[in-house]
């Protein structure tokens, strides 16, 4: 029962590992990517460590890897949002099927220069926008 | 006994090949990428990657002490993620104020 738990959670575990590399080299565009890099990749970990604690079923190994499984989780978040945030502000090129980009038409750099002059060429609104049913909010709270 | 024990060890070597293919793809990831930001997102889901292997290398072998390493091992490298996707944002913003 422990060692077939243990071969399902560690077998589960690297499936979800090995979709997030592939996610990785497959998907179109940075920020994309991070979502296989940041969900699958924690997941995958997460269940290998939680074989790891079924596996030794001893106090101090189990909560070491329920740890490591809290840690993982905690900064996995926090990685993501500083490398999205990199990758925005450094304009990486986005997906060509984009077509919501809510900081489209404010400044890059606003946190640090308030009063700077919107980029010089934004982005146009792709006409589906328009189109579609999905209710705008007032854009001038944004400013 | 010894049937679980073959099938603990199989899956586990099992787990190993996927997560060295796993770490091989995002290693094209991280030549190609043509951003640096490609290059920080693949860097990050390596070491998530390398220590995801280190557990189940532990299991493999039965060696505790891999669960320490591994553990130390993702202090550092969210450590590393963090200062690479800083230095690039901080980059940047200095390139586009030399432009100005």
């Amino acid at each position: 029962m422990q060692a077939a738990l243990t071969a399902f959670l560690m077998v589960s575990g690297a499936i979800f590992c090995f979709v997030a590399a592939l996610g990785m080299l497959r998907l179109p565009d940075t920020i994309i990517r991070m979502h296989a890099a940041t969900k699958a990749g924690a997941l995958g970990s997460g269940l290998i460590f939680l074989a790891l604690a079924v596996f030794y079923q001893d106090l101090s190994t189990t909560l070491k890897a329920l740890a490591a499984v809290f840690f993982l989780l905690l900064t996995a978040p926090v990685a993501a949002h500083l490398i999205g945030r990199a990758a925005y502000c450094t304009r990486v090129r986005l997906s060509p099927r984009t077509w919501i980009d809510e900081l489209s038409h404010t400044c890059r750099w606003c946190e640090l220069q308030p009063s700077c002059d919107p980029p010089e060429s934004p982005d146009p609104v792709p006409p589906k926008q328009a189109a579609t049913a999905i209710p705008e909010k007032p854009s001038e709270t944004r400013r | 006994m010894g049937t679980e024990n073959l099938l603990v060890g199989t899956t586990a070597m099992i787990s190993l090949v996927l997560l060295t293919l796993a770490i091989l793809l995002a290693f094209v990831r991280l030549v190609m990428g043509p951003d640096p930001a490609d290059r920080i997102v693949a860097l990050d889901l390596i070491s998530v990657l390398m220590v995801s292997y280190l557990a189940a290398l532990s299991v493999y072998t039965e060696e505790r002490t891999f669960l320490d390493v591994a553990i130390a091992y993702a202090l550092i490298a969210f450590l590393g993620t963090v200062a690479l996707a800083r230095f690039r944002e901080r980059l940047a913003r200095r390139q586009d104020d030399e432009n100005k």
